[in-house]
């Protein structure tokens, strides 16, 4: 299972060991749980996350990634489920006999010390030899593209400057783990975007597993192998990025990552599953609707770009066709999204690709369109 | 979250903004007036009074100017220095000087080591503790320095509270001799300069990021080297400042070893006490103050500038 050689990337090279039965997580955690108080901030938590992998906590903030973040570092003691490493029982030992690592979010560099001694404190923990710590530390401080600011204080440098060298330091010890507490949060747009890249190269390059804490859905589709999408203590769902956009399995996560127009309603027994919805305005058909009963309540969930905007009356009967007026229009650049005001009430949102130049653009303001899609483009959700 | 403590608090919410509105020449003039008149002024007095010579008259010290005298000189000055003269010549005084120093820093090294660890456990306290807490340290100053000296002679004599207690549970069965000695002396300076370190010390531990703790036990560190590695040097201006504050008043401290210091404790707050008021010989006291002054001044200055220096050096 040599997946994690330096210069290659467990995903993407479509190594997937989470659907393979028999490949063993580096990190394995079990029903754990913590709760502050009255507070519950991590809930009966289920985990595994595989050698190499690039793996994003996603979640609102206060839903308990940082509470699960510093379980795993061994700053919080779990009330109950364990932790496991590579084999190892982590639950109960102490963070400094941990082979993980922990980039703060606040980063946490100690500011009476040099920036290379800052990198080189871990590395003397262990009683390497001065000069193995003093090439070491020149090749942390090469990765991260800061090789001359070794000598300067913390305070000489800038957030992004400083990001790096907090990324150098929990780097250099080779952990077989390495946490990243919302590493890019402090950075401003434009750092944080290409930091995302920079991230992902180094990760490659070190080939040491990723476990990334960020409340930016942007950042994990960019960045995660895979991602948990966590709700209040509680993992929603696990799965990759474009799983988790194209097959959402609850309201919360199709809601929480990007846009979506969500139809209650009821499904109609028959041949093709089909979905009676008053809040539509017309009947819905599914691509398959396995394991589901007649009667049954779900929720069909449609993303902006899916629909089809036309001006054309469809067919009367038509299913899988909305009817409304323009309410909005955004323009966005490369796409405009419309606000649209069905007949039903109820507003939904589409979104096209300026394909066309913005002065021959055909749909404005108040005009009665037809939104159409296709029964593969719309995912039904039960909960 | 809401991090200030209520000392800061008490200067950032009331004490700045009062400050800001006074003009920027009246701000920076009123520490210079405050230091002309209260230092400066009676340091040129005590001065010019340690070059005098004592007489039986008052004041007790002859003038040093004179304005046309009999030799005809409209204006003249007599500089006596044998009272500096004496403080060399006569051992007692350097010995006195020598054993306040050594009290002072023993005492200031003490006082460091007590203080630490409770400055330490305040800081960490839950966030609701804190403010009880100073209270706490702070409330000491509440009675009269004098009675909480007298407090201790009650406890530490022979048939005290100590020895009583020492002797009820069958640890000794003679009473120990502590009182007029100079353990005595040192208690009752930690005692009483003990909230002079915390506070400076509970000032900046609290200050402290946390996450820097963490982060070293990440980097593998064990938490008492953390304490060591991070911690201690962390709270330098507060070791440092709080060590001022009870170093340079305990070197002139006269009350303490004169409550519960022997014969032999030697203190030159003590020897200017009695230069001053049994001896009545103004001149030798004032030329043991400005001495006492210097010897102090000097290496704080010098200290301070080393600050500064390497302040300019990491900058
Ligand atoms: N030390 C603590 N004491 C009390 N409550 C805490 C503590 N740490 C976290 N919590 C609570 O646990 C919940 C999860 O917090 P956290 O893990 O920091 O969330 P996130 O990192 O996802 O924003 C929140 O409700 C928070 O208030
Ligand atoms: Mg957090």
């Amino acid at each position: 299972m040599a997946i994690s050689t330096p210069g290659s990337s467990a995903a993407r090279r479509g190594y997937e060991p989470w659907d393979d039965p028999n490949a063993t997580p580096i990190l394995k955690i079990a029903a754990l749980s913590k709760s502050f108080g009255p507070v519950v901030a991590v809930d009966r938590v289920d985990l595994n996350i595989f050698k190499g992998e690039f793996f994003a906590l996603l979640g609102p903030s206060g839903c308990g990634k940082t509470t699960l973040l510093r379980m795993l570092a061994g700053f919080d003691r779990p009330d109950s489920g364990s932790i496991m490493l590579d084999g190892a029982d982590m639950t109960a030992v102490p963070p400094y006999r941990r082979p993980v690592n922990m980039m703060f979010q606040s980063y946490a560099l100690f500011p009476h010390m040099s920036v290379e001694r800052n990198i080189a404190f871990g590395l003397k923990q262990e009683g390497l030899p001065a000069r193995e710590i003093k090439a070491r530390v020149a090749e942390a401080l090469a990765l991260v593209q800061l090789p001359d600011h070794g000598k300067r204080k913390p305070h000489q440098l800038s957030g992004g400057q400083r990001q790096r060298i907090a990324l150098a330091r929990s780097l250099v010890k080779r952990p077989k783990v390495l946490l990243l507490d919302e590493p890019l949060a402090a950075l401003d747009r434009k750092l944080r975007e290409e930091t995302q890249f920079e991230l992902i190269n180094i990760q490659e390059k070190v080939g040491i597993t990723f476990v990334i804490v960020t409340h930016d859905q942007d950042e994990a589709m960019t960045m995660a192998s895979r991602i948990a999408v966590m709700d209040r203590g509680r993992i929603a769902q696990i799965a990759t990025p474009g799983e988790i956009y194209e097959q959402p399995n609850s309201r919360y996560v199709a809601d929480f990552i990007g846009k979506v127009n969500l139809f209650e309603g009821n499904l109609v027994g028959g041949e093709t599953p089909l979905v009676r919805s008053a809040e539509a305005g017309c009947d819905i058909v599914l691509a398959d609707a396995p394991g589901l009963r007649a009667g049954q309540r779900l929720w069909v969930a449609v993303r902006p770009e899916k629909f089809e905007i036309s001006r054309e009356p469809p067919p009367p009967g038509s299913t899988n066709c909305l009817s409304g007026v323009v309410w909005d229009i955004g323009y966005l650049g490369d796409v405009s999204t419309y606000r649209i005001k069905l007949d039903t009430g109820k507003m939904v949102v589409a979104a096209e690709a300026n394909r066309v130049r913005r002065t021959e653009r055909t749909i404005t303001w108040e005009d009665r369109v037809y939104l159409r899609w296709t029964p593969r483009a719309a995912v039904a959700l039960l909960n | 979250m809401n991090n200030l403590s209520p000392l800061s608090e008490l200067t950032e919410r009331w004490l700045r903004p009062a400050v800001e509105r006074v003009p920027r020449g009246l701000a920076i003039g009123i520490p210079y007036a405050w230091l002309l008149i209260f230092f400066l002024a009676p340091f040129a007095i005590v001065l010019k009074i340690s070059f005098a010579e004592p007489q039986l008259a008052m004041p007790p010290y002859t003038s040093i100017f004179e304005f046309l005298n009999e030799a005809g000189d409209y204006f003249s000055v007599e500089l006596n220095l044998g009272n500096y003269l004496l403080l060399i010549e006569d051992d007692l005084y350097w010995r006195a000087y020598l054993n306040s120093l050594k009290i002072a820093a023993i005492s200031t090294a003490l006082a460091l080591l007590l203080g630490f660890p409770m400055a330490y456990a305040m800081a960490r306290a839950p966030e609701r503790w804190r403010g009880p807490l100073v209270m706490m340290m702070i409330l000491p100053f509440w009675t009269s320095f004098l009675i909480r000296v007298y407090a201790w002679i009650g406890i530490l004599k022979g048939e005290g509270l100590l020895n009583g207690f020492l002797q009820w549970l069958g640890l000794i069965d003679q009473p120990l001799a502590i009182l007029n000695t100079d353990i005595a002396v040192y208690i009752g300076i930690v005692y009483s300069y003990l909230p002079f370190m915390v506070l400076p010390l509970y000032a900046t531990l609290e200050k402290m990021d946390e996450s820097l703790l963490e982060a070293a036990a990440d980097l593998g560190c064990r938490p008492f080297k953390a304490l060591w590695k991070i911690t201690v040097p962390l709270a330098r201006p507060g070791i440092i400042a709080g060590s001022c504050l009870v170093f340079i008043p305990v070197v002139g401290e006269v009350v303490i070893p004169d409550l519960l210091g022997g014969s032999e404790t030697l203190m030159i707050g003590r020897t200017l006490w009695s230069e001053f008021f049994t001896n009545r010989d103004w001149p030798v006291a004032s030329a043991v103050a400005i001495v006492l002054l210097l010897l102090l001044v000097v290496p704080i200055a010098l200290f301070q500038r080393h600050l500064l220096v390497r302040a300019e050096a990491t900058r």
